[in-house]
């Protein structure tokens, strides 16, 4: 076999550049509109902060508790008490910045982690049909150390505005805006052991990366059936770790984001749109490549089965959504509830609430039911990017809300740091991807994968 | 063409040829009962008629010769319930989603862990049955018949109705899915029949089978479809057992995370019951050939994966009760741990989640006693498991007046050993009259996956 490599070409480079300069461009005209946006409305604000604030208690009359304010967006409050000079102090645009850079950092972060998991599972499970392209979402796994710096970068610079947890009043006992609950979580929701956590996750996951890539590049050069179980070895002690930093990683950075609220399905949660997210962007991007003349080897039978996993991974991200969203609201427990009624009392939320149903569960479910859908790169291309727009939809309304509380705004702003953050992530994954063969052609599964056939 | 990589293990072993697989499979149903079989039956039965005493006297008497009081108000009934569902999704698991992942070793154990499932279904549904007192009614309960009663309808609002619905599809569903299977093998021992009634039995069970192309192919068309459906009805079915505890306002039932933990754990303990029954099976019938050690091993890394998966959960609500700040939840957890049900907790602890880490050594995954210890060790950790989810969140309410303890009484008991005596019933004589390998599908993989290889090698 020829050895394949992909060539990242100065045309491509180019698109893309430009690409980030609309990016560019479109973020700064969206922070323009909403700095304006802000100085014109500052008469007002306070006003109709308190207003949410007192329609927010009246919703929750039967359950005012002595620990905590269980108003719906928690936050509110103290901006108005006195705290000025630590919370309330940066501006509305800035933290709309802050929270969309979390946003974007948590979905890229989570598709580089995800990548470096879908080839560990490939390895564990003794997968054949996958070997060919086994090289895709290893790529994604060079954003990890990127991933690292700005996850501590936007923690160290927009933490206070994003993480509610981080400001020392709550736990001062003296102070009137003691909080029992949160202070109750101290031992976990602190910044040291935050970013301690935050660090060891990174940095294992970035080795345990490079590890896997090492073998498989060895076994290119060296052949031989042994490095086939020794990455599977590797494989297998990724995914324990994988196993528990993916809940604990998903209670760090988001669901402490809505300090109060806790939900034991959250870390699955993240999950399940962290793995949809990675195999619709690993299908998309074999697709692309194979339109533009490479990986022969990858035939129409492995495109189904991509199109196969978006589809029922689509079904289980729904199914946990379900789950969760189902057994809160049926329980009806008004500190469980809260998360639910924020997201759905708010036109602008709401709207978002169900445009991630449809995108991330009716529109995937029902366009790749019919087994032709998937094996057509049209509806492969077509799927794979509603997907991807609906995951970000989805971080979206896990970060938003308890940052930004009822203000949160979509436009050119979030628009165009998605762009940039995209450009980057595909940048940096190509880079790496034309580092090395763009097939693992001494991979034992190889031939299994060339003569894959679906019915 | 079809290419198997050499890094595959070989999946039948001993070089078999079709008719070597026909025949290692149907002379046990071809032969006379042996005594060992006679006397595992002879012991089922006991089981099941012991046990019907303690049954009958709870039909004749009512619920309240069981140890239920008013603070815990289940307790073995629907413990034993759970468990019995959560042993029965193995063996749809087995065939629909192994089938839809292209698991090809499944073929040597579907055929058994579907028996099982259908059975271990039919001893759970017992339970919920049971458990309203008068069963001879319940047909009023679950079955939402129209009704000359005004709006007198049952209460679709309870998860406890869609669990009747939930598990009477899934068991319909795996019924269908079972027999299908077994229709061209049943075909096969007609042809081979020497004797004129079992020619007519099995010519009947055969729906007049004859093997032609275009039968094999809605055969296979008929499978897949199966497939599709039970699958979802797979992760349906412990969904909505999770749901019965996890929609309430109980610390310790309330909590989100249950449907996936659920499903995780009833494929836990329903691979170990499936182990436990299949070493047994391949001992006694000489089918080392077809589950070999390969399979055994595969089987155990299942359990490994599913138990840790199990673990991770309990330590998500662990931590979330301590996170949550909901005193609560905070309490239920820790009664749990260091109350008065202690020993319970920490036996659920020890067998699901340290013991099934044993199998990371190939050692002891690749042993049969140590499978076959373990798989017994594993479905009573999940026993334990619904006992401690069940009893410890009831008995230690919101209201520390009306605390109290629970004692099973002998007809609890009873009742448990008589589900056990109808399981085994039905799962001998199945072993006995069915061919206990689905021999159609093995020969579909033996090409692929065995004696050729191997030579090659």
């Amino acid at each position: 076999m020829a050895e394949e490599k992909f060539e990242f070409t100065s045309k491509a480079k180019k698109t893309l550049s430009i690409l980030a300069i609309v990016g560019i461009v479109l973020f700064g005209l969206g922070t323009y509109f909403a700095s304006t946006a802000d100085h014109s409305e500052e008469g007002g604000h306070a006003e109709e902060m308190h207003d949410g604030a007192i329609m927010s208690d009246g919703n929750d009359g039967a359950h005012v508790t002595e620990d905590a304010d269980q108003d719906h967006f928690e936050g509110a409050e103290h901006t108005e008490a006195g705290h000025g000079g630590e919370h309330a102090g940066n501006p509305s645009w800035l933290k709309r910045i802050y929270a969309n850079l979390w946003i974007n950092n948590m979905y890229f972060v989570g598709l580089a982690l995800l990548g470096v998991f879908f080839v560990a599972i490939q390895y564990v499970t003794q997968a054949g049909w996958s070997a060919a392209l086994i090289r895709i979402p290893m790529s994604f796994g060079n954003w990890l150390p990127i991933g690292l710096i700005l996850t501590l970068a936007i923690f160290f610079f927009g933490g206070h505005d994003i993480f509610h947890w981080t400001h020392d009043y709550l736990y001062d006992v003296n102070d009137p805006e003691y909080d029992s609950i949160i202070a109750g979580k101290q031992g976990y929701l602190n910044t040291p052991f935050f970013v301690a956590r935050m660090v060891v996750y990174f940095v294992v996951w970035f080795l345990m990366f490079r590890w896997i890539r090492k073998k498989s590049l060895e076994e290119d050069l060296n052949g031989g059936e042994s490095y086939f179980f020794k990455l599977r070895g590797i494989s297998a002690g990724f995914i324990v770790f994988f196993a528990v930093t993916s809940s604990t990683s998903a209670w760090d950075w988001v669901l402490s984001i809505d300090t109060h609220w806790f939900s034991t399905m959250f870390g699955w949660y993240v999950f399940a749109s962290w793995w949809v997210t990675a195999l619709a962007a690993i299908t998309l991007i074999t697709v692309i490549l194979k339109e533009n003349g490479y990986l022969k080897i990858v035939n129409t039978g492995v495109l189904h089965d991509l199109g196969k996993f978006v589809f029922a991974f689509s079904i289980f991200w729904t199914y946990i959504w379900f789950s969760q969203f189902m057994l809160i609201y049926y329980s009806n427990i008004p500190e469980e509830t809260v998360y639910f009624i924020e997201r759905l009392s708010s036109d602008h939320y709401s709207i978002v609430f169900f445009v991630n149903l449809i995108l991330n569960f009716f529109f995937p479910f029902l366009v790749f039911m019919p087994r032709d859908s998937k094996r057509h790169t049209v509806f492969l291309k077509i799927v794979t990017i509603i997907v991807l727009i609906g995951h970000w939809f989805d971080f979206y309304l896990m970060v938003t809300p308890g940052v930004m509380k009822e203000n949160g705004g979509f436009g050119l702003l979030e628009i165009g740091m998605a762009i940039v953050f995209g450009v980057a992530f595909l940048f940096v994954a190509l880079t790496g991807l034309s580092k090395y063969p763009l097939v693992a052609k001494n991979h034992p599964m190889i031939k299994e994968a060339e003569h894959h056939h679906v019915f | 063409m079809e290419v198997t990589s050499p890094v595959r293990e070989v999946l039948v072993t001993g070089n078999k040829t079709y008719h070597d697989v026909s025949h290692d499979i149907c002379r046990h149903v071809e032969a006379k009962p042996n005594p060992k079989w006679m006397a595992a039956m002879a012991l089922s039965l006991g089981a099941l008629f012991v046990g019907g005493y303690a049954l009958a006297i709870t039909l004749w008497d009512g619920i309240g010769m069981w140890g239920l009081n008013k603070t815990v108000g289940w307790a073995w009934d629907i413990t034993n319930f759970v468990w019995w569902v959560g042993i029965g999704h193995a063996g749809t698991l087995i065939s629909a989603v192994l089938l839809l992942f292209r698991q090809k070793w499944r073929t040597s154990i579907n055929r058994a862990a579907e028996a099982m499932t259908i059975f271990a279904v039919i001893c759970a549904l017992l339970f919920p049955l049971i458990h309203t007192g008068r069963p001879w009614l319940s047909f009023y309960w679950f079955v939402p018949i129209p009704n000359t009663w005004g709006s007198l309808w049952v209460n679709f609002h309870s998860p406890l109705l869609w669990d009747f619905f939930a598990i009477s599809t899934y068991f319909t569903v795996s019924l269908v899915f079972w027999y299908i299977g077994l229709i061209p093998d049943f075909a096969t021992i007609r042809d081979r029949a020497t004797n004129k009634i079992s020619k007519a039995i099995y010519g009947g069970l055969s729906f007049g089978w004859d093997g032609a192309a275009k039968t094999w192919q809605r055969y296979e068309t008929v499978s897949l479809v199966l497939a599709g459906l039970a699958t979802p009805l797979v992760l349906s079915v412990h969904t909505i057992v999770s749901m019965d505890f996890a929609t309430s306002v109980i610390p310790g039932w309330h909590t989100t995370i249950f449907p996936p933990y659920f499903v995780a754990g009833a494929i836990f303990s329903g691979f170990a019951m499936v182990l436990t029954l299949m070493l047994v099976t391949r001992k006694v019938y000489n089918l080392e050939d077809y589950i070999t050690i390969n399979h055994i091993e595969l089987m155990n890394i299942i359990i490994m994966i599913t138990g840790s998966i199990v673990g991770v959960a309990y330590i998500t609500e662990l931590f979330m009760a301590w996170y949550s700040g909901v005193q609560y939840e905070q309490y239920a957890f820790l009664n749990r741990a260091t109350g008065p049900y202690w020993w319970a907790y920490w036996s659920m602890m020890t067998c699901n989640v340290i013991s099934p880490q044993l199998f990371w050594f190939k050692k002891i995954r690749t042993s049969l006693w140590a499978t076959f210890i373990l798989s017994i060790v594993v479905n009573i950790g999940m026993w334990f498991e619904r006992f401690v989810i069940i009893v410890t969140s009831l008995h230690r309410d919101y209201l520390p007046s009306s605390w109290a303890m629970f004692s099973p009484t002998i007809y609890d008991m009873g009742i448990y050993l008589f589900s056990f005596g109808l399981f085994f019933t039905l799962f001998f004589s199945f072993a006995k009259f069915f061919p206990v390998i689905n021999m159609a599908e093995v020969k579909a993989v033996l090409k692929s996956s065995s004696g050729e290889i191997e030579n090659k090698k």
